[in-house]
């Protein structure tokens, strides 16, 4: 098990290999498919001047992104008189958030995207080019990653994209994981997918009738 | 508060505080607490994985967060999914009413973080915050002659119903004619499309036949089967052994990352089909199958069944 802390250096990510187990610890953020789309429409690639706002949540999340993580998750949280507790949260599905997600490395230094399921190419390209990895988190356990995230910090969009599609700032303590793209340009799901490909074919070959 | 008994014959005591305390209770329990015949089956999936194995340190962890979940009393997964209630009733039963008690026992099992807000409006993006909109949740009726009712509730997350799917017969691509063999070919693809995304160790509802709507619907109702129940027509019982067994070579395991359990159960049922169409739908069950099922008897009391 290898331990990430953030912030994280390039030197760290490139002695990551596809397989690594890792466990991460820092500050970062939840996003998924409604940050993505903001991240990339509004805040990057965006026309329209920001709002003071959507400025304040730019310069935020710049601050935290620098060698830091993203993680695909919508939680359940707790609110106890005011303070925000995390009570489930695994990883969503990844794959939605891949026509956005290499511009947002490239455009804030991501180190980690954490998800479920894998990315495709282009996200595999940007690992690469930036020095960043994906890391699958354990899909489906809500309760074992909550006790992951032991501090919720802040909330960004919350009111606009509800509970599940806010940026949450969470602190993390060993949030664990395993390395399936890493940023020499391997990924798990690229070569597992072949194996499969060749089991479904033989299948389909020997298929004779029930 | 007046209290509405929700059946019309009089001297039925089914009124729904009684019923709403039953509901809340169902919901609540299906999201924290597996049934046992989907953990048994994750142990054993877990014990014939090798030592040492990704696939085997997953399922241990999967293992963890079951009894986690269900010591805390908190939900298994953060995606609560689209709940959806299959209810059966005496005759005389009002479908508004039942409606409306589920509606408000989600809503209660929302506020108490039982549930995710998961309503989400396609136009506004808005989320309702209580699980309550349109066609959420799904309540789907059946009358019957038994005096009780039975309520059973699945909570199907997004990520497995993405990658659900249904195949129009012939299938070119696939070499899948209208056979049941046409039918092993299509939901094999099915399986390998999944790969990772739906959750796996996945279980497989599949509705032969029917028309696009009820095909989907159908396939659900197969999820609602123990995993080891055997289906009573023999040609089915075979292509379910089958499609399980080969869909365990794939090598697709726990969250797709390898392994040798991809599927735990694999249900198939049928419906009449018009001529032209020749429906294949699948409907991927990710590894936290939550399903639980309830009685109610006519006096209130109730007790879990399933």
């Amino acid at each position: 098990m290898r331990e990430l802390t953030i912030p994280i250096t390039a030197e760290q990510i490139l002695e990551l290999h596809a397989g690594d187990a890792v466990a991460i610890s820092g500050i970062a953020t939840t996003g998924r498919d409604a940050a993505h789309k903001y991240l990339v429409d509004r805040l990057i690639e965006g026309s329209k001047p920001l709002s003071a706002e959507d400025q304040l949540v730019f310069d935020e999340l710049k601050k935290i992104y620098r060698g830091g993580a993203i993680y695909h998750s919508g939680p359940i949280l707790r609110n106890d008189a005011g303070r925000w507790s995390i009570v489930s949260s695994g990883p969503t599905t990844s794959i939605r958030d891949e026509i956005y997600e290499d511009k947002v490395i490239a455009a804030f230094g991501l180190r980690v995207v954490i998800g479920k399921g894998g990315m495709g190419p282009r996200t595999l390209a940007a690992c690469k080019a930036h020095k960043a990895v994906y890391v699958h988190g354990m899909g489906g356990a809500g309760v074992t990653n909550a006790r992951a995230m032991v501090e919720v910090l802040d909330v960004f969009k919350k009111e606009e994209f509800g509970l599940p599609e806010a940026f949450w700032k969470i602190r993390f303590h060993r949030f664990p994981g395993i390395v399936t793209m890493d940023a020499h340009g391997r990924s798990l799901h690229e070569e597992l997918g072949k194996v499969f490909d060749e089991h479904l074919a033989k299948l389909l070959h020997d298929g004779s009738g029930v | 508060m007046e209290t509405m008994n929700m059946a019309c014959d009089a001297g039925s005591r089914f009124s729904e505080p009684a019923f709403g305390k039953a509901i809340f209770d169902l919901v609540r329990r299906t999201a924290c607490e597996l049934p046992a015949d989907v953990e048994a089956a994750l142990k054993r999936a877990h014990d014939e994985e090798a030592p040492e194995s990704t696939a085997r340190m997953i399922l241990a962890t999967f293992l963890e967060n079951m009894a986690l979940a269900k010591e805390k009393q908190v939900p298994l997964c953060q995606d609560t999914g689209m709940p959806m209630f299959f209810i059966h009733h005496p005759p005389g039963f009002s479908h508004r009413a039942m409606r409306r008690v589920c509606e408000e026992a989600v809503a209660r099992a929302t506020r108490e973080q039982y549930l995710r807000h998961n309503a989400v409006d396609p136009l506004t993006g808005v989320n309702s915050g209580n699980n309550v909109g349109k066609g959420f949740p799904a309540v789907f009726f059946e009358e019957w002659d038994d005096e009780a009712v039975e309520v059973a509730l699945m909570l199907k997350g997004g990520g497995s119903e993405n990658v659900g799917r249904q195949y129009s017969l012939p299938d070119d691509a696939l070499k899948a004619g209208r056979d049941l063999e046409g039918v092993r070919r299509v939901v094999l693809d099915a399986v390998r499309r999944a790969e990772g995304k739906g959750c796996p160790p996945g279980i497989l509802g599949i509705c032969i036949g029917g028309d696009r709507g009820s095909g989907y619907l159908h396939s659900k109702h197969q999820l609602l089967r123990p995993l080891g129940d055997v289906n009573p027509d023999p040609a089915l019982a075979a292509l379910e052994e089958r499609i399980l067994r080969e869909a365990n070579t794939l090598g697709i395991g726990p969250l797709g990352l390898g392994g040798k359990t991809t599927l735990l159960g694999v249900k198939i049922g049928v419906l009449h089909r018009v001529p032209a169409c020749y429906f294949v739908t699948v409907t991927y069950m990710c590894w936290e199958h939550r399903r639980r099922e309830i009685r109610i008897e006519s006096d209130g009391a109730y007790r879990f069944i399933g």
